[in-house]
């Protein structure tokens, strides 16, 4: 990285020389810990995605031995290479927490708002450098936490990543590490989100009003929001969950419970619904926080390849803003059949059909862009135009389950998981793939290869839909989710097929990955080297910042003279009029 | 490198960064509590029966003094911060001690109560409103514990601050009362909340 020549001295003036574990481990510096960040979120992200390739494998030859398997498992997992249907409530509970609170979240928000945000506002650093580092290390210690919880009696938390009650409440000391985990997470994102709004708002440099910010750090300014008071509740709710499981309250316990023909001694009338109302009272606005920071990127990608403005910047700001506020009151469309009552289903029905406009109307912006473009398909291009499709895949799927009456039928069943699927993966993942090949020059002044590039962008789109479209039919052919074994129904058992062909895609899915692993190493040190500090032709702050940018990011602080994207305004010399350079 | 606004105003805004994150702290602590709040509203509509405070052996007497015990804190803090203000910093360290003595008390007054409850077997599993009495004034006791830490820290060590840097600490004396009135003002719901209604 140290060979790349800057364009722009680094004033020494400032400068001192910290040793090895200051400067990469217990870093301050906004950058440092944003590719902290990063790497420890793509490690999480294989992990969540092996969990669920291994149960992938029960659902397409139930009760079909892995020899080799259950001597690495062990008996308390795979006996015999057979999986036991706790280890497989295991591997869906965890994969659905690491993916979102350990993979995905930490990506969008901690790795690229940590690094990019704070060049894209032209500030020094974030506004609290020491609450920064504090926060990536909340984050660390619980995903340890949540790694421990595989090696405690009874394995990890096996309740789904919902931990649903009255069952997570009688769950084996996995559901206890599960809740100490998320409690370490969620101070983690509360530290972040603090930060976030401060640095947004105060730091701004010379010029650059809220009307001149990049989509992206609207994106993440209304994330930040989301984060901050949507996490509460959940802490609140692991807090009643962990007293109801060690100091034997009753919560979320109903009078009179029985498990297993045995009463539960707890004293009863709490109620199994509150943990539902907590839980998704945080949980659909962090579907916006899977979403919102993607969005961001997408635009960004976007406008940089069409080489012209987005189409209704200010549209999407206030689109996105909307959608932030509104997030909070549609949590209850998740629990219609839990027999909450029609008025509260109405309201929140309609509630939900009216949060979906906005969330059309940045997708329509975003397509409407392309429209007259000289496209550059690029790979960040490629994976960002494929987000617009995917993602409204993924939002139109969700209409019939915010409907009452086509929920009954729908609930519960794979197409669920189909719908939110397309919506995070070949939605938000493909998304950050795309700002990880349009950021990675500026982070290591090196260009990731496009023909690796390509090949993982397309081989990953197809077996993207060939494990999620199948998901779609099975659920709405009356396919239930969660069973352990999908043959035990006639119905299931015909549609034995779609579960093999679903597996196959998941596995070759994951081997489309090598490209990507091995393009994200070979060029960091061998990859194409960049000229300039502006490989794009961009228009952004970011990329008025040497590359890779030092301690406190500017030589001088920037100063900000038009909008975020000038590309091929009439009558300018080059096609692209970035917001630090002052023109005649 | 400087960070920019870290402890004068930023003329925008007209507060330094400190405040701003301060706000948004106690922000989310009003979803924290809100939440728990909320439930306790929910676990009490859906009860077929709730008991008053009073009538299972909270004692009124000893809450009405606690929640004189912090009022008078939430005042020697605004008297610390307006004696450093004033430049008297002996005055501060007076009022911030007597503040962090307050909240001393109150938690002496809190570990007799609960003491009490054990002597008579009532845990949190006892039922479900002890359930949520013990959450939530448990909560709001780990809340009392921050504060004296950071102030204790503000009143010893961190004091050093006022010599080199006199805005910077008149400033996290300013944000560690904030806190510390919302604490206060929590103790002000749970009062009614759990004693009288």
């Amino acid at each position: 990285m140290s060979e790349v020549v800057n364009h722009h001295p680094v004033h020494e003036a400032h400068h001192e020389e910290l040793g090895f574990l200051r400067k990469y481990v217990f870093s301050t510096d906004h950058k440092v810990i944003g590719i902290q960040y990063g790497l420890t979120a793509l490690v999480f992200l294989l992990f969540g995605f092996s969990l669920i390739m291994l149960l992938r494998w029960q659902l397409a030859y139930p009760g079909k031995p892995v020899i080799w398997l259950g001597k690495i498992l062990g008996e308390n997992f795979m006996p015999g290479g057979i999986m036991l249907p706790e280890f497989y409530n295991m591997l869906g509970a965890m994969h659905g927490t690491i993916m979102v609170f350990l993979g995905i979240v930490p990506l969008a928000v901690g790795a690229f708002g940590n690094y990019v945000m704070p060049l894209q506002i032209g500030a020094p650093d974030m506004a609290f450098p020491k609450i920064n580092a504090a926060s990536y290390w909340f984050y660390f210690v619980g995903g340890v936490v949540m790694l421990y919880s595989f090696f405690v009696p009874g394995g990890p938390a096996q309740g789904g990543w919902t931990s649903y009650t009255p069952l997570a409440d009688i769950a084996p000391v996995g559901q206890t590490w599960w809740l100490v985990g998320m409690v370490f997470l969620i101070t983690s994102s509360l530290l972040g989100s603090i930060n976030f709004i401060v640095t947004i708002v105060q730091m701004r440099t010379k010029g650059l009003s809220f009307w001149r910010l990049p989509v992206f750090v609207w994106a993440q300014f209304v994330t930040a929001f989301l984060l901050l008071l949507a996490f509460p509740p959940l802490e609140a709710a692991a807090v009643l969950q962990l007293m109801d499981r060690l100091a034997g309250t009753s919560f979320f316990l109903p009078s009179g419970l029985v498990v297993s023909g045995q009463m539960i001694p707890n004293t009863g009338g709490g109620s199994p619904l509150l943990w539902q109302h907590l839980f998704w009272f945080l949980a659909h606005p962090e579907v916006y926080v899977l979403i919102l920071p993607g969005m961001g990127i997408v635009a960004e990608v976007i406008a940089n390849n069409t080489r012209k403005p987005l189409w209704g910047y200010k549209t999407i700001v206030f689109s996105i803003l909307f959608i932030g506020g509104m997030s909070f009151t549609v949590w209850a469309h998740h629990m219609f059949m839990t027999g909450m009552g029609t008025t509260m289903s109405t309201f929140f029905q309609t509630t939900t059909m009216i949060i979906s406009i906005p969330s059309v109307i940045i997708l329509t912006s975003l397509l409407l862009s392309l429209w007259g473009a000289s496209i550059r398909f690029t790979t960040p291009m490629l994976f960002a135009i494929a987000f617009l499709p995917m993602f409204a895949i993924g939002g139109l799927t969700g209409l019939p389950l915010g409907l009452t009456t086509s929920d009954i039928h729908l609930h519960d069943t794979w197409y669920v998981i189909g719908h939110f699927h397309y919506v995070v993966a070949p939605g938000t993942i493909f998304a950050l793939f795309a700002g990880i090949y349009y950021w990675y020059p500026k982070v290591t002044g090196r260009m990731l290869n496009s023909v690796l590039g390509k090949i993982h962008f397309w081989l990953s789109l197809v077996f993207m839909n060939g494990v999620f479209l199948p998901m779609l039919i099975q659920g709405m052919a009356g396919m239930n989710r969660r069973y352990y074994d999908p043959t035990a129904t006639p119905w299931g058992k015909a549609m034995q097929p779609f579960m093999e062909f679903i597996s196959w895609s998941a596995w070759l899915l994951a081997i489309s990955q090598i490209p990507f692993v091995i393009n994200f190493f070979w060029s960091m040190w061998k990859g194409r080297k960049v000229t300039s500090d502006n490989p794009w032709d961009a228009t952004t702050l970011e990329w008025s910042a040497p590359t890779p940018p030092p301690h406190g990011n500017f030589p001088t602080p920037p100063e900000v003279y038009r909008e975020p994207y000038e590309y091929s305004v009439p009558g300018k010399e080059k096609d692209f009029s970035p917001q630090f350079i002052k023109e005649a | 490198m400087e960070i920019p606004y870290s402890v004068k105003a930023n003329p925008v805004t007209g507060i330094p960064n400190g405040k701003f994150g301060i706000w948004l702290f106690l922000a989310s602590e009003v979803m924290l509590f809100g939440a728990l709040f909320s439930s306790y509203v929910l676990l009490r509509v859906g009860a077929d029966v709730w008991p008053h405070g009073r009538d299972v052996g909270l004692s009124i007497p000893l809450a009405t003094l606690n929640t004189m015990v912090l009022i008078a804190s939430s005042v020697t803090m605004v008297m610390a911060w307006a004696s450093l203000k004033m430049d008297q910093f002996k005055k501060f360290r007076l009022y911030l001690g007597l503040t962090i003595l307050l909240a001393f008390g109150f938690l002496v007054v809190k570990y007799f109560e609960y003491t009490a409850k054990f002597h008579h077997e009532i845990y949190p599993s006892t039922s479900t409103f002890f359930a949520i009495y013990f959450t939530l004034t448990g909560l709001h006791g780990l809340h009392v514990i921050g504060g004296i830490i950071v102030n204790s820290y503000l009143w010893g060590p961190g004091a050093k601050v006022w010599r080199s840097e006199p805005d910077r600490f008149a400033n996290r004396i300013e944000y560690a009362g904030l806190y510390w009135h919302f604490v206060d003002l929590v103790w002000i719901f749970l009062f009614p909340v759990l004693y009288l209604l």
